[in-house]
């Protein structure tokens, strides 16, 4: 193989950026999912009927879409057909649907690692809660959602690491600077180097996510709640 | 503001109470009233047309064979379990929904569980304080130093900044009778307090609440503690299959029960 050749290519395509693409497209549609799945979860254990409902048809409608489709459907439907634009900048705008594609897709993950988290916490705390007065919000957010949250590291763990490669898929929303489109660009300008482009990419996930999955092992353990 | 003008003796009687039969003092309405209560899990009637009052400074302690609907009984009374048919009323007022002052009342009734349920992720001393910060809005200096009082009166004030599996079960269980005593409740509802306790650890609790009761306080305790019941409790009820057999005296209870029910239980477990 000419590595030579390939320092070239490499030097010539915007790689690391792309990488960069991807990490704040994880950190922006993490958040959003980790807002939306923390408000479903909550939904989903409320008293209120219509609230569980609601919660468990979002949960089950992006759960079972493939992410292809949900981010196809951002740019043609949401952008395309419903003319829904939240930036004059095509590159902006196209980044945002990006985000929020895959916040909605992976909030529903989100919300079903937090119910298994929900799931690790007996049922006494929230009737010991109760008895001193407090009201289900007030019981939600400082007994049951804390104590579930450090059930459900290693569930949210496996969830991020699936959003960071999951990313990728926002070439299809149009974000074109993000680290698949890049890749593509490169073997269709350069297939003499396919096998080192490939590799590269390859490599430069493995990179990130080992850490990240060091991390959430290490936090699991910390974090969980000594019963 | 407005009894300022009247007279004193017009205070101690208002309007609404002026009946002949009644010597109206106000708040003389029972602790807790349950009337006709009924209650099924599925097709199985665990309570069964419950009467029961409980007044002011009493000490009830149940007893009865398990499955009995004793903690059911303890449980529907800060509507833990609703009934299905009755009524329960706590110091006159009926029990409200579900909601904003269902959590009202509860704060006012204090819970004790056999499983302790002390919040698993809180030092113990927040434990203690979480009731009247949030529930309250009591400041956090007020709550920490009523708190430390109240542990210092269960024997756990160096435990403070522990967390609850730190802490043996009888010492996680004082401590959360200290959490009920912390929001100054009308009424302290035990349900099963020293059933998962290793038995050395059982008389620490007791002492607590026979302590507690020589305080004065209101409690209604299921328990299968005979020599508490015997010690402590005003008055024993009987409960077997969801019905309410025998309310008495200790004494009367244990030297001379009145139901083929209640002798056989008391042979069971009194004979090894």
């Amino acid at each position: 193989m000419d590595l030579t050749g390939y320092w070239e290519v490499l030097r010539e395509y915007p790689v690391l950026h792309a990488f960069w693409v991807n990490i704040t497209l994880t950190f922006w549609s993490g958040l959003l999912s980790l807002v939306l799945g923390t408000v479903a979860v909550a939904m989903r254990i409320s008293p209120i009927a219509s609230l569980r409902l609601a919660a468990t048809f979002y949960v089950n409608v992006f759960r079972d879409i493939p992410l292809t489709i949900v981010m196809v459907a951002m740019y043609s439907v949401v952008w395309v057909s419903l003319g829904i634009e939240f930036s004059d900048t095509f590159t902006t705008n196209f980044y945002i649907l990006a985000v929020i594609g895959l916040g909605l897709y992976h909030g529903s993950f989100v919300a079903e690692a937090l119910r298994s988290g929900v799931n690790t916490v007996p049922l006494g705390q929230a009737e010991a809660a109760r008895a001193i007065g407090l009201t289900f919000i007030q019981s939600a957010r400082i007994i049951i959602l804390p104590q579930a949250f450090r059930g459900a590291v290693a569930p949210l763990g496996n969830t991020l690491i699936a959003l960071i490669k999951n990313t990728t898929v926002a070439s299809a929303t149009a974000v074109a600077t993000e680290t698949s489109g890049v890749m593509a660009a490169m073997i269709e300008n350069r297939p003499d180097h396919v096998i080192l482009i490939f590799l590269t990419f390859a490599i430069g996930y493995v990179i990130i996510v080992v850490p990240v999955g060091v991390l959430i092992t290490h936090l699991s353990q910390r974090l969980a709640v000594k019963r | 503001m407005i009894e300022a003008p009247l007279a004193p003796d017009s205070l101690a009687v208002p309007e609404t109470s002026v009946s002949s039969t009644s010597s109206a003092v106000p708040e003389t309405y029972p602790v807790v009233e349950m009337k006709d209560v009924n209650k099924y899990f599925g097709q199985l009637h665990v309570l069964q047309d419950i009467n029961l009052t409980v007044d002011k400074g009493e000490v009830i302690v149940i007893i009865g064979p398990s499955g009995s609907g004793k903690s059911t009984l303890c449980r529907t009374i800060n509507r833990l379990e609703p009934i299905d048919s009755g009524e329960i009323l706590i110091a006159g007022q009926p029990l409200p929904q579900e909601g904003r002052d269902l959590a009202k009342l509860r704060a006012e009734v204090g819970m004790v569980f056999q499983s302790f349920n002390l919040f698993a992720h809180k030092s113990i001393l927040n434990n203690v304080t979480l009731g009247p910060r949030v529930a309250r809005g009591i400041s956090k200096d007020q709550a920490e130093k009523e708190a430390i009082a109240l542990l210092e009166r269960v024997g756990i004030k160096d435990q403070a900044n522990k967390l609850p599996a730190q802490l043996s079960g009888g010492q996680q269980q004082r401590v959360a009778i200290a959490r009920a005593l912390a929001m100054n409740p009308k009424l302290m509802l035990f349900d099963e307090p020293t059933s998962a306790l290793d038995p050395e650890m059982i008389n620490e609790v007791l002492d607590v609440m026979t302590n507690l009761a020589r305080d004065g306080m209101t409690m209604l305790v299921v328990t299968h503690e005979m020599g508490f019941a015997r010690r402590v409790a005003d008055r024993v009820i009987f409960m077997a299959d969801g019905l309410i057999l025998e309310q008495a005296t200790p004494q009367e209870f244990f030297t001379n029960p009145k139901t083929d029910r209640a002798k056989d239980f008391l042979a069971k477990i009194l004979e090894h």
